[in-house]
């Protein structure tokens, strides 16, 4: 069974992000990059599946600019067998990545593709489930826990209310969520191994997909601050600024 | 112009996240219906007529759509929308809105906004990102607008109407996604999402144990929800649906309390919205304490029961 990941490029969580003062964006120059936390995830989850020997094949696809090589090659250095980068300068929105996803799936043939539930830049949480409807595949977002079986596979999903399982038929989508797993760290032999390991490239036009953006971004700028606060001595104090001055007690 | 919102609900009545997204609705136009896709779901579907505003509701109470699975839900979604001609699609950004709305929005070819907190008109929009470190304004070109709405920038709908009720057919059951288990947290206490006070403990309680006998007096003292960090979940805490954050739940009570949790931009981006934030951590150079009303540098064992013996 082929496994094919889904991953972005994208600003790394520690970096706390400046709007540039034209308002057409967030700074990107000279920040610090990684791939996307939950794909980080979403490939730790398929390297565990083929080293159970549930799967045969993880494949690592990306979509964007030719830096997403790197983002592929950390994949690859997780254990992903090897990377298909669709490279573009143009400014991708969930459909249009899903598309081409979609290009992409019915090409290679996977029977399980596995996202991150969210990109920790747009937060759009769309991508898997949109690829998913293209396909007209089930679906299981937010996963906690896969178990998978020669037909179908088991999701516990995260829900507003707690915890949700889902038997899907095969071939599904799955999203991850924080839960499911804690991806290793890549050691430095499987790092210089993945410099080896298959990349190939192609354009959007090649897949047939048109990603002209439907939104377009009028401005983007920083939200109102909050003013500081103070800090009270003791328990009696908070409790009256809370009565008082608040008015919330 | 129609604007056609997606309730969340039990069957038996609607959550509060369908009360928001009405509102949000009803800032788009004045002609708001609401759909309810559900099993037995009577109950929802008289409370969504209900709401002042609402002119319509229509109901697709039939076997498909027992557990809203995302599949079936959707594609009787774009047959309705596809029918009915709607202007704007709305549903709520909760873990339902998220996991329905998206499949809807590729079946008709658009794109989705998601988790909206201002609308500027019929097709702009202004949207968080980067874990609301930034807001932007987008434009849609596209013929419908699907969008989710993030419950804390809108208040809730009020009662007072009296829309009409219309049964609409259900479409063939799809035999994809099947629940075969559910476990829901079960409490007596608010929900998260709509409560005025909420107390959010991390990973400074150190346990469970800690969490339940520190906090739960607390909590009970003030009425309030609870809630934690994502390291509180990931250590085994509490369960995860009472994270907080920019990838678990968005809220904005009038009074917050962070007691054992450092500030990670990723919480803050779930809470810092909210009217008045209290936060006690005996390290007075975390980061919390600057988006804190009110800071207290202090030992949380020793301090929290104090709280509670003081009000
Ligand atoms: C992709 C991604 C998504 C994430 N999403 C979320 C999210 O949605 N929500 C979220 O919360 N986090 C999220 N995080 C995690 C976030 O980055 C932080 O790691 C997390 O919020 C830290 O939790 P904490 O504050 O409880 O723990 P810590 O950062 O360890 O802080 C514990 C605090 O407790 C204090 N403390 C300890 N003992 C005591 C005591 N006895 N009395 C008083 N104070 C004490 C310490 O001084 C410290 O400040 C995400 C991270 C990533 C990468
Ligand atoms: N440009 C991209 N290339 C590859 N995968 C992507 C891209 N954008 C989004 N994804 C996948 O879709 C998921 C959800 O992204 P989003 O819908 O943008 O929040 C991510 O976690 C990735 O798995």
């Amino acid at each position: 069974m082929k496994i094919l990941v889904p991953i972005k490029r994208v600003v790394d969580y520690n970096v706390k992000i400046r709007v540039k003062a034209d308002q057409s964006g967030v700074e990107l120059a000279n920040v610090k990059m990684a791939m996307n936390p939950f794909d980080e995830i979403a490939v730790e989850e398929a390297v565990r599946l083929k080293e159970a020997g549930k799967a045969t094949e993880v494949v690592a696809v990306s979509a964007g600019v030719t830096q997403c090589q790197e983002t592929l090659r950390t994949a690859m250095a997780i254990g992903a067998d090897r990377g298909i980068l669709v490279e573009t300068d143009a400014d991708l929105q969930p459909l249009a990545v899903a598309k081409l996803l979609k290009a992409i799936v019915d090409k290679e043939q996977p029977k399980l593709v596995i996202l991150g539930k969210q990109a920790i830049d747009d937060d759009a949480n769309q991508t898997g489930q949109m690829l998913a409807a293209l396909l007209g595949w089930p679906q299981a977002t937010f996963a906690s826990k896969v178990e998978i079986g020669a037909e179908s596979v088991t999701v516990t999903r995260e829900i507003d209310g707690g915890l949700e399982t889902l038997a899907l038929p095969l071939p599904a989508v799955i999203t991850t969520d924080l839960r499911l797993n804690e991806p290793r760290y890549a050691t430095l032999p499987n790092i210089m191994k993945a410099k080896k390991k298959p990349l190939d490239t192609l354009q959007p036009i090649d897949l047939g997909v048109d990603v002209t953006p439907r939104l377009t971004t009028l401005k983007v700028v920083e939200p109102a601050r909050r003013s500081a606060g103070v800090t009270v001595a003791d328990v009696a104090q908070l409790v009256e600024k809370l009565k008082n001055e608040a008015k919330v007690l | 112009m129609t604007i056609l919102v997606i309730a969340e609900h039990d069957n038996g009545s609607l959550k509060a996240a369908t009360l928001n997204t009405v509102t949000a609705a009803l800032k788009l136009g004045s002609d708001v219906e609401v759909l309810i896709a559900g099993a037995n779901c009577g109950g929802a579907a008289e409370a969504a007529a209900r709401l002042a505003g609402v002119t319509k509701v229509k109901v697709a109470d039939a076997a498909p759509y027992a557990e809203q699975g995302a599949e079936n839900v959707a594609a009787l979604l774009v047959d309705v929308i596809k029918a009915s001609g709607y202007s704007h699609v709305l549903a709520p950004a909760t873990t339902f809105g998220k996991n329905i709305l998206p499949r809807v929005a590729a079946l008709l070819d658009v794109a989705q906004i998601s988790e909206i907190t201002a609308i500027e008109s019929a097709d702009t929009f202004v949207r968080p990102i980067y874990a609301g470190n930034a807001l932007a304004t987008v434009k849609s070109s596209d013929s419908i607008k699907v969008i989710t709405v993030r419950t804390t920038a809108f208040d809730a709908a009020t009662e007072g109407g009296s829309a009409s009720v219309e049964a609409i057919a259900a479409g063939a059951e799809l035999s994809q996604s099947k629940v075969i288990g559910r476990e829901l947290t079960k409490s007596a206490r608010p929900e998260l999402g709509a409560a005025k006070i909420i107390v959010s403990g991390g990973r400074g309680m150190g346990s469970g144990d800690n969490y339940r006998a520190v906090l739960e007096p607390l909590a009970d003292k003030l009425g309030a929800a609870m809630g934690a960090s994502r390291a509180a979940v990931d250590a085994g805490y509490v369960p995860n649906d009472y994270q907080v954050g920019q990838t678990g739940k968005i809220v904005a009570p009038q009074l917050y309390l962070a007691v054992g949790i450092s500030g990670a931009i990723q919480h803050l981006a779930g809470m810092k919205d909210s009217k008045v934030i209290v936060a006690i951590n005996k390290d007075p150079e975390a980061p919390i304490f600057q988006v804190a009303d009110y800071g207290l540098v202090a030992d949380l064992f020793e301090t929290v029961p104090q709280l509670v013996a003081a009000l």
